[in-house]
């Protein structure tokens, strides 16, 4: 059905609808309206949860990672500070393969203070072992918590999940969002069955110390496991598709990209302004297309060769950068272009919550089909 | 090996011989038993108990962090109560791990109310790391990170009192205990498993190479700091002392001269000054929680 909601309500419903049986959260902006909504759901009795109101987000993922581990579907949500704070967490949860779902309402890291959007706070974790995906809407944020879920719980994948959307640019945008009933998402999404939990009945230790004999397998092992998810993702993708109509099996998403000469990449919200910008350089006569990337971990490096593989120039549009070196997504679209000889231009852009318009991705392109890039894009004159 | 045990903790872990946290481990699942789940803290116990791929655990147990076992419980114990389960849960944490970095988990846990047990061993230092001070640490020891010195006498602050901090946040059962008297720990943490809520145990576990004395004297150290006044045992419901150890108090140097851990108060000479700041302490624990014994008019045998 259709409904005209917020991003963080239509996120919260599709929370609800999958079922989870803890939930741990702390409020922090612009995350907020999710944990409050499902709170509501809870006070309502909506919603059959045990929900702990932790005192920090370290203690919520903590909480999460306690429960999933007893044996629970679980859930937390966070942005920015607190997911910074629950550094440590992160590792541990995916270390010991506890499939928990995280929404992460995208927004920037201090010093300075910024409530306001970018991609910083889910990048700097890219390599704690979570599965991470980026909606560009607030219909594919809602799907994609189903579809997470699915993946993280999958025996071949066990692995927990960020589900990625902008702050403030989806998280408290209305719009109309296709939301599934609660008995197709029962269809799509079955009960949580751990293949080990704690349980008195059968002993297990988790989270031991391994000596140097035995790390390394640990992390081999993880390391498949993310492998290992790109199939289970696209399964569980089209598998959506087949039940409900929007497919989400590819990791990676062309617009107009078959014939384009430049190619631009990116991910969550700011795919929408490119793609009007597309639209209007097309009619310019210009051939620009867009390959948006869904799915950052398990990165889809094969798939963006093959998307790539007739384009003369890209430009990549990250809303992160790694000080000192570049955007994490040019980085690592360059690397998975290794070998070939097209360009690969990076421009950090739209940090803390800096608009984007459609002007700036028309120069951007401009500036790609002269090589000049891998630079910060928009900065104040006045400090150039 | 492992087959032949009778115990829930095992034996072929790697504690130290006379380590008072390892006989601790024993006496908790002593006293818990089996329908247990144990979430335990980064520590000497935790490495000493389960280097990959041997657990000494026959019961389910997890360590996350140095910092989050209270707040894993919380988790456990929420998830337990959807599915319907009845396992306790009992977290388990060093001194480290209790007093200083896992307060703010342990506080946010004890004032949500989870029906759970925190054991804290307190071997009154970091251990694991090689012998740091904590806020457990009691005044004028030595140790790697408060070393006493030509201008230091050891530890400058005492003991953090954490019963009383949590019996704050209105835990209705919280105690202390001593390996020293293995009987009473065990009993002490039936009782805290039993009572509904968050209840809180802190166990003097005597630490042979941290402390700097012979492996088999653990339990004698044990006793003694309980006979000097410096380590009181008492039981706390609903946040009034119900029950404490009562003895005939020895001065404090009879504890102290017997560890390496406060050897600078005695030599190269005795500082009197400094030991009469120690017995303050002990005189202080025992008016606070009235541990002295009160001898009868007629001086006999003393059965403590």
């Amino acid at each position: 059905m259709i409904e005209i909601t917020e991003g963080s309500h239509a996120v919260a419903k599709a929370v609800k609808m999958s079922r989870p049986q803890v939930i741990a959260a702390y409020p922090i902006t612009p995350q907020t309206h999710i944990v409050e909504t499902l709170a509501d759901m809870v006070a309502d009795c909506e919603l059959d949860a045990e929900y702990i109101t932790v005192e920090s987000e370290f203690s919520a993922l903590s909480a999460c990672l306690g429960a999933s581990a007893a044996g629970s579907r679980t859930y937390s949500a966070t942005t920015s500070q607190g997911l910074a704070l629950m550094f440590e967490v992160c590792f541990n949860v995916s270390g010991m393969r506890l499939p928990v779902v995280m929404t992460i309402a995208n927004r920037a890291l201090g010093a300075p203070l910024s409530i306001w959007n970018d991609q910083q706070d889910s990048i700097a974790l890219r390599d704690c072992g979570w599965l991470q995906f980026y909606a560009e809407d607030n219909q594919e944020a809602t799907d994609l918590h189903y579809i997470a879920y699915k993946v993280a719980e999958n025996p071949e994948v066990l692995l927990p999940a960020f589900v990625c959307f902008d702050g403030f640019i989806l998280s408290h945008t209305y719009e109309p969002v296709d939301m599934l009933s609660q008995e197709d998402v029962d269809l799509y999404l079955p009960p949580y069955k751990p293949a080990q939990r704690l349980d008195a009945a059968d002993p297990i230790s988790f989270g031991m110390y391994a000596t140097p004999e035995y790390y390394m397998e640990f992390r081999y092992e993880h390391d498949l496991a993310m492998k290992r998810a790109k199939n289970a993702i696209s399964k569980a993708g089209k598998e959506f598709g087949e039940m409900f109509g929007r497919d989400y099996s590819a990791l990676v998403e062309g617009y107009r990209l078959e014939d384009a000469d430049t190619a631009i990449i990116t991910m969550g919200s700011l795919c929408g302004t490119v793609k009007d910008a597309i639209d209007e350089m097309r009619t310019a006569g210009k051939k620009v297309g867009l390959l948006k990337i869904r799915c950052f971990r398990p990165f889809p490096s094969e798939e963006i060769r093959k998307a790539l593989s007739h384009v003369e120039n890209v430009a990549v549009l990250d809303k992160n950068v790694s000080i000192g070196a570049k955007g994490a997504v040019a980085i690592e679209v360059r690397d998975a272009l290794y070998g070939k000889t097209i360009p690969v231009l990076g421009y950090v852009l739209g940090l803390g919550g800096r608009d984007v318009r459609i002007s700036d991705i028309k120069n951007i392109v401009s500036l790609a089909e002269s090589g000049k890039g891998d630079q910060f894009y928009g900065i104040r004159p006045e400090v150039l | 090996m492992a087959e032949t045990s009778c115990e829930l903790f095992d034996c072929g872990h790697r504690a130290c011989g006379g380590c008072g946290a390892a006989l601790a481990s024993r006496l908790i699942l002593k006293a818990t038993g089996k329908n247990t789940i144990i979430a335990a803290a980064t520590g000497c116990m935790e490495v000493f108990s389960t280097p990959y791929p041997e657990t000494a655990w026959k019961v389910p147990w997890i360590h996350s962090l140095f910092e989050n076992n209270s707040a894993v419980a919380s988790g456990i114990c929420a998830s337990l109560k959807k599915q319907g389960r009845t396992e306790k849960v009992v977290a388990i944490g060093g001194d480290g791990s209790t007093f200083d970095i896992g307060m703010l988990c342990l506080s946010g846990a004890f004032e949500r109310g989870h029906d759970f047990t925190y054991i804290c061993y307190d071997n009154e230092a970091y251990m694991n790391t090689g012998i740091q001070r904590s806020g457990a640490t009691p005044f004028d020891a030595s140790t790697t990170t408060s070393p006493a010195g030509k201008c230091s006498k050891g530890n400058a602050r005492p003991k953090k009192d954490l019963p009383q901090i949590l019996a704050a946040h209105g835990a209705p059962y919280v105690a202390t205990a001593s390996i020293a008297y293995p009987s009473d720990v065990v009993k002490k943490i039936e009782k805290a498993i039993n009572t509904p809520g968050p209840c809180y145990v802190q166990i003097h576990a005597p630490c042979c190479t941290g402390w700097g004395f012979e492996g088999e004297k653990t339990l004698a150290i044990g006793k003694l700091a309980i006979e000097t006044g410096l380590w009181v045992n008492f039981e706390m419901e609903n946040g009034v002392v119900t029950r404490v150890k009562k003895v005939v108090r020895k001065p404090v140097e009879t504890y102290l001269k017997e560890q390496k851990r406060f050897r600078h108060l005695f030599k190269p000479k005795v500082n009197a000054e400094e030991i009469a700041k120690i017995q303050a302490i002990a005189d202080k624990n025992a008016e606070k929680y009235g541990t002295d014994l009160k001898l009868k008019s007629k001086p006999g045998p003393v059965v403590p």
